[in-house]
């Protein structure tokens, strides 16, 4: 059955109406127009379609899209303040940290939650928090190196 | 972005690598293949001055089993902006090339990398090319495009002359503007140069380029052109086409390869709201507006199959390849193999074992197609794009130039995407409904309808003697192909033989009855195996003869270039020189791919309880000629490292018969962050020698640089790949259970 959900996109608040219980994904990238968010695998396995739901990383192929109802959304077009680039995506640029880039996304929105949480994260941390992240290119080491140079600024702006 | 890769949605596309799929051996002369020939193609052409690049099929690809069309491989175009825009057949899927192409045309041209835009892989704009793989694009590519740039350099430099009235020697070129040297005021930019002409040159492959001391783009390494892209989700993949009124098609698969359909119910599916259902005998779809939807709706067709016939698995394929093989091709003979067994020395016959490996990118295929005015358009993530259209066209009924391919970013290929099936099925669909259909593969799909890496055995007698030189090889491959499994080093006795591969004409045919479901190229076709295979017996004879393994290499290796590579390796591992098994766990192997020499050394801890195998550390050493972009280059050695984890420790297919077991990543295990090892890449210089291959050397040796570190670290030899640790426990077993 259809409601309207009221929900906050990217720091836009947002209506729309759509079946409750679609997986959020295909609204992302269907009604929505979001495509940044990319489908691997669809059981939640590769983090391809990774998304913020109130700062928290989530799967979108796994997600009822109800489950947004009120909350704020971010997606990864929606982490740049316009031109300027939010210093993950400088860090995965200037590293090189991504080749294929269809895993990209999921990748600094994962990072992302992940340094909400914890600002300065261990290698380890950084290595454990991007597990069920999968890259086939195989950008890990540089990924990781991006990662750490951010988690190194923000320690050395605190 | 700086690369200018349209991002304008479902407008333009394009943006390479590997190696070759069985399909193109048997298509007709390549004249038929052409997209259009260079008069059509210079009335498309609007103002500007025009270089075009054309290469004999013999210096476009010297492996000499393929050919290419004699005119026109690649073009540039200055246009009045004074942008210089490159239209090639090559696609971006992550190696690079987008990056790497537009450094080499704006060194020789003398422009800023900003000034360049690339168009990749549009069938309707760029020349004909093969396809994307076999690290090709830079080692073959590559001289052509910058050929074409110092010609178009030279062409400006004439122009600017008359221009200013000074001879060519007197001017000097920067960033586009030409300026009298003497007096560097009076000056004039490329793009007022172009203005209002139509100049066209054509460039054979003698064009003088620029010396490396001379570069100024190349030989540095530039943030990538679709990064920011890539980071900001604008990039686009064929997914995130969308066309007016498109639908998404699932379509009908069979439970196993060779099951027949027998019945098909779809009265429940066409009652879903919204849903159209497509039938071609038996290729059944299902249409929505919404990808969920069409899904549910392929859950309600209810259909019947014939079951497919039994078959081999995964433990009763080795013999079932062996036992089909065709007679051998003999690759090479040296002395005298067959007497040489009673010589000297230590002679040791071992067997190696590969199951199939699934290419297993994030993006599956996925395409979509719309029918206009009878023009197909086809938007696909292939590394195929001229193929692609040539597939498509003839399941369509439409002549190849009715076609047009658009290859907007590809999220991985690594070979499985020279195959391209979904295009096919895209326009079929949207010929059938007429109306723009998207096909997207789901990931149990993307496994099932796989071309994989086959499985392979390689058998290998060799011998030493008393001195560390190796006496005699004998080799023996099935269903892996010949790639690699020629021998470098210096040996008196030699026989290789191959029975059955991929990559000759009548050895694809035969693979139909070698397996059951689709086999294709995979990162250095065949490499893998025959290199695991090789450097694992050069390590055996090492210890047989109770010699370090580098030195053992050392001992029978003339070619300079690859004791240069291998001394370089030990020199940034620290080797140290010792009898195997040492307990501290360090290996080495080498090899030679795509005109690249290699060689990988490695750190490895082995955890005998649970037989987990836990890679610390690889260091890279390659010497493959001129760099263009050398940090370009090393994360292709990491992600040939990093993606060469997976069929070393993890990666085989589960099947039955026809019946493809993994559905997703669950059991098919790629590798993850927590496996990654320090990767050091060190580039042995060697700027005599025109750039060679740069996708897939690195990950050829990393079967064997694990298994020999594994047997250092335990004195376990692993044959078989993937190294389970249920096959490390059993091999440790058998290590505990031989007297010393």
């Amino acid at each position: 059955m259809k409601s309207v959900l009221q929900f906050h996109l990217n720091g836009k608040p947002t209506q729309l109406e759509v079946e409750g219980s679609r997986d959020l994904l295909w609204v992302l990238r269907g009604e929505l127009g979001l495509t940044g968010a990319k489908y691997g695998c669809g059981e939640g396995l590769c983090g391809a379609c990774t998304v913020l739901l109130d700062g928290a990383a989530v799967h979108a192929c796994e997600t009822p899209v109800a489950a947004i109802a009120g909350k704020r959304l971010v997606t990864i077009e929606g982490l740049a303040a316009g031109e300027r680039l939010h210093p993950l995506q400088e860090a995965f640029v200037e590293h090189g940290a991504l080749q294929c880039g269809y895993c990209t996304p999921g990748m600094i929105l994962t990072v992302h939650a992940l340094l909400e949480k914890n600002p300065h994260p261990t290698r380890q941390q950084i290595v454990d928090g991007l597990e069920d992240n999968l890259c086939r290119c195989g950008a890990h080491q540089r990924i990781v190196a991006a990662v750490e140079r951010v988690a190194a600024g923000k320690g050395a702006a605190s | 972005m700086t690369a200018r890769y349209r991002n304008d949605r479902g407008v333009e596309g394009g943006v390479d690598r590997r190696s070759e799929h069985p399909e193109h051996s048997e298509r007709p002369e390549h004249s038929e293949r052409r997209s259009f020939d260079r008069r059509t193609f210079l009335r498309m052409v609007g103002g500007g001055i025009v270089v075009l690049v054309t290469l004999r099929p013999e210096d476009l690809f010297a492996q000499g089993q393929r050919t290419y069309p004699e005119d026109l491989n690649a073009y540039l175009l200055i246009g009045a902006d004074g942008r210089v825009t490159v239209f090639t057949g090559k696609i971006e899927m992550g190696q690079g090339v987008m990056t790497s192409q537009a450094q080499m045309v704006a060194d020789e041209l003398g422009v800023a990398l900003a000034a360049i835009d690339m168009v990749m892989g549009d069938t309707d704009r760029c020349p004909w090319d093969m396809g994307t793989f076999g690290s090709l694009t830079t080692r073959m590519f590559g001289p052509a495009l910058r050929a074409a740039a110092a010609e178009a350099r030279l062409v400006l430099l004439e122009l600017a002359g008359k221009k200013l009235g000074v001879a060519r020697a007197g001017l000097t070129v920067e960033n586009g503007i030409v300026s009298v040297t003497a007096e560097p005021t009076r000056k004039v930019t490329y793009g007022e140069l172009a203005q209002g002409r139509k100049i066209v040159r054509l460039v054979g492959e003698k064009a003088v380029l620029r010396q490396v001391a001379e570069f100024q783009v190349m030989g540095r390494s530039p943030a990538r052109l679709d990064g920011r892209a890539k980071v900001t989700g604008a990039a686009l993949y064929a997914g995130d086409i969308r066309r007016p009124g498109m639908l998404y098609a699932r379509i009908l698969r069979p439970p196993a390869h060779g099951a027949k359909l027998k019945s098909l119910a779809t009265a429940a599916a066409e009652k879903l709201p919204g849903i159209r259902v497509v039938r071609e005998a038996d290729f059944v779809a299902v249409l929505h507006e919404t990808p969920d939807g069409a899904t549910a709706a392929l859950a309600a067709l209810r259909a019947e199959w014939d079951p497919a016939p039994a078959g081999p698995d995964p433990e009763t394929i080795f013999e079932h390849l062996r036992s089909v093989a065709l007679e051998p091709q003999e690759l090479d003979r040296r002395g005298d193999p067959e007497g040489a067994h009673s010589g000297a020395g230590k002679a040791v016959t071992s067997t190696f074992h590969k199951g199939y490996v699934a290419h297993a990118p994030i993006e599956p295929h996925t395409a979509v197609a719309e029918l206009v005015d009878g023009k197909m358009t086809v938007w696909a993530s292939t590394q195929t794009p001229f193929p692609t259209r040539d597939s498509v066209a003839s399941a369509v009924g439409l002549a190849s130039d009715k076609v047009r391919v658009l290859t907007p970013y590809v999220g991985g290929g690594f070979g499985g995407k020279s195959a391209h099936r979904q295009a096919v099925e895209a326009a079929r669909l949207a010929k059938a409904t007429g109306v723009p259909v998207q096909v997207a593969w789901t990931r149990e799909e993307e496994i099932f309808l796989d071309t994989f890496d086959p499985a392979a055995v390689v058998e290998i007698a060799g011998a030493v003697d008393g001195e560390g030189r190796i006496t005699l090889w004998n080799y023996d491959v099935w269903a892996a192909g010949t790639r690699s499994a020629d021998l470098f080093y210096a040996i008196p006795n030699v026989r290789i033989r191959s029975y059955g591969g991929r990559m000759a004409g009548a050895e694809v045919r035969a693979s139909e009855s070698l397996h059951r479901f689709g086999v294709g190229p995979w990162r250095a076709p065949g490499a893998n195996m025959n290199v695991f295979a090789r450097e694992s017996q050069i390590d055996i004879l090492a210890a047989a003869a109770g010699l370090d393994p580098l030195e053992l290499r050392l001992r029978n290796l003339t070619d300079t270039r690859m004791r240069r590579v291998l001394e370089a390796a030990a020199g940034a591992f620290g080797w140290k020189p010792g009898k195997t098994p040492s307990g501290r766990g360090h290996g080495l192997a080498c090899g030679i791919d795509a005109g690249t020499y290699v060689a990988l050394m490695a750190e490895v801890e082995v955890d005998h309880a649970s037989g987990k195998i836990q890679v610390k550390r690889v260091v890279c050493a390659q010497d493959m000629g001129i760099v263009v972009n050398p940090d370009g280059a090393k994360m292709q050695i990491e992600g040939c490292i990093t993606m060469g984890l997976g069929y070393t420790l993890t990666e085989e297919l589960r099947f039955d018969g026809g019946r493809i077991l993994d559905r997703n990543f669950d059991t098919y295990a790629l590798p993850r962050f927590s496996w990654l090892p320090r990767i050091e890449a060190v580039l042995v210089k060697n700027d005599t020698l025109a750039p060679q291959g740069g996708g897939e050397p690195a990950i050829v040796p990393m079967g064997a640089v694990i298994a020999n570190a594994v047997f250092d670290a335990t004195g376990a030899r692993l044959y078989r790949l993937p190294m389970t640790p249920e096959r490390v426990r059993a091999a440790l077993r058998d290590v505990a259970a031989t007297p010393a």
